[in-house]
């Protein structure tokens, strides 16, 4: 199973805790962590179910830039879903 | 008059109470989130309150007690179109920038509403806004097609005005998209943006109703034939229920601005607050100043008192301004986090506050 961490900016909505989540690709275990936590999918993924532009995603330390939902998954990957550092 | 005033701005969104020494703070939601939009019912019980998240979205909330506790609602969305996840161009709501009652004469009785958004898609919600549906007739009209965005990436549709005598008959402002008019609650609709004229586009497009950068509109209550726009470039008003527009060329201090309200008895009298143009958006030889005409824009009115005369560089947005059922009250945000009310048509403003973060909305309660 992976490991799927959410920034504390989502604390009100995504759980605080790593999620464990399976799936072979981050949009897979992605779809795994909004089927028992739907609040969250709306902040992560837009109305076509794109990833929204400023959330950075790490998996297995490495940030990931292109095609990010199809990328693919270790059995035991740690993912890391974090805002992208911008605004004012 | 109005007793309470909601601002909605970039960190939060404040909300004033009148008391017998003049307005006073009375409570912050969502602070320091952009609050884009807000709507209250008229006892000020049910209020929502459009948030625009950045990195994480748009975001819709209701409260049912006044704004002590709020509820997050699903928002409204476009529909997932087939293979939209691997297409840029599908589209996504990006921000909400209108919101009103479908009913505006019964309004919690019949829980519905209307919102506008960017993209300029019109959303209907049946239910205080816990479903959302998107006006596919309007969504689909061929001249829709030719809409594009202006301050925005994509159009945005700002503007809802639900006709006081009947309901089902709607027009709506679009920047850049004109107007456009169903009269069969959003199963039809036409384009309603003949007689207004555009300086942004190849000559032989001026005239083109399906382009015009519509910046506010708003329509008379109580005349509701008459309906009056500031224009990306001019001031444009119709008595003619849409059929027609005229451009008021006469406005003293510029026409170029983005609010524009209509007092709510007297259908010739509107205030405007002007800018220096297009290229350079901030109040003329740095004076904040609201125009105010009584006669339908054959004169004009420059409002100044209580309002800074010099150095001054607050933009007022398209809903930073507001009035009240009496018309006598106003209320005004800007860029800059100034808000100034006035409680006799604007002959005096009094400074609110000079502190708040940018303000996108003002509305009374």
């Amino acid at each position: 199973m992976a490991q799927v961490h959410f920034t504390s900016h989502l604390r009100n909505v995504a759980p605080n805790e790593a999620v464990q989540a399976g799936g072979d690709t981050v949009g897979a275990v992605l779809a795994d962590v909004f089927a028992r936590h739907p609040a969250v999918k709306s902040y992560i993924l837009d109305d076509q179910d794109r990833l929204r532009t400023h959330i950075a995603v790490f998996v297995d330390s490495v940030h990931v830039r292109r095609n990010i939902l199809d990328h693919p998954l270790k059995t035991d990957s740690e993912i890391y879903i974090l805002q992208a550092l911008s605004g004012g | 008059m109005a007793s309470s005033l909601h601002v909605a701005t970039r960190k939060g969104l404040f909300t004033y109470a009148r008391g017998g020494s003049g307005w006073h703070h009375a409570s912050t939601a969502f602070l320091g989130h952009p609050v884009t939009m807000m709507l209250s019912s008229p006892d000020n019980q049910t209020l929502f309150a459009a948030l625009n998240l950045g990195h994480f979205g748009v975001k819709l909330h209701r409260s049912a007690d006044g704004g002590k506790t709020w509820t997050e609602l699903t928002p409204p969305q476009f529909p997932k179109v087939e293979g939209g996840e691997k297409d840029d161009k599908a589209p996504a709501v990006s921000q909400i920038w209108s919101l009103e009652w479908a009913d505006p004469q019964n309004p919690k009785a019949s829980k519905a509403l209307w919102c506008g958004a960017a993209p300029a898609g019109l959303f209907y919600s049946p239910d205080l806004g816990e479903t959302w549906t998107l006006n596919e007739a309007l969504w689909t009209m061929p001249e829709r097609a030719r809409w594009f965005g202006g301050g925005t990436v994509d159009s945005a549709m700002h503007a809802i005005c639900v006709d006081p005598r009947r309901a089902d008959r709607i027009a709506v402002g679009v920047s850049c998209g004109g107007v456009s008019l169903t009269e069969d609650g959003g199963k039809t609709w036409r384009v309603a943006g003949h007689g207004m004229r555009s300086d942004y586009t190849p000559p032989e497009q001026e005239e083109d109703p399906v382009t015009q950068d519509v910046h506010m509109m708003v329509q008379s209550p109580t005349s509701p034939e008459t309906y009056w726009i500031q224009h990306h470039n001019g001031i444009f008003r119709s008595t003619n229920d849409l059929e027609s527009w005229h451009e008021i060329t006469n406005a003293p201090v510029s026409v170029f601005g983005f609010p524009v309200v209509v007092h709510p008895k007297d259908a010739d009298t509107a205030w405007f607050v002007p800018a220096e143009k297009d290229e350079a958006r901030f109040p003329v030889d740095g004076k904040v100043v609201v125009q105010r005409t009584r006669d339908g824009g054959k004169s004009w009115d420059v409002l100044t008192k209580g309002l800074p005369q010099e150095n001054a560089f607050d933009l007022i947005y398209r809903h930073g301004l507001a009035v009240d059922e009496t018309g006598e009250r106003l209320a005004m945000g800007s860029t800059t986090g100034a808000v100034w009310t006035s409680d006799n048509g604007g002959d005096d403003w009094a400074l609110l506050s000079a502190h708040l973060p940018p303000v996108y909305a003002v509305r009374f309660a």
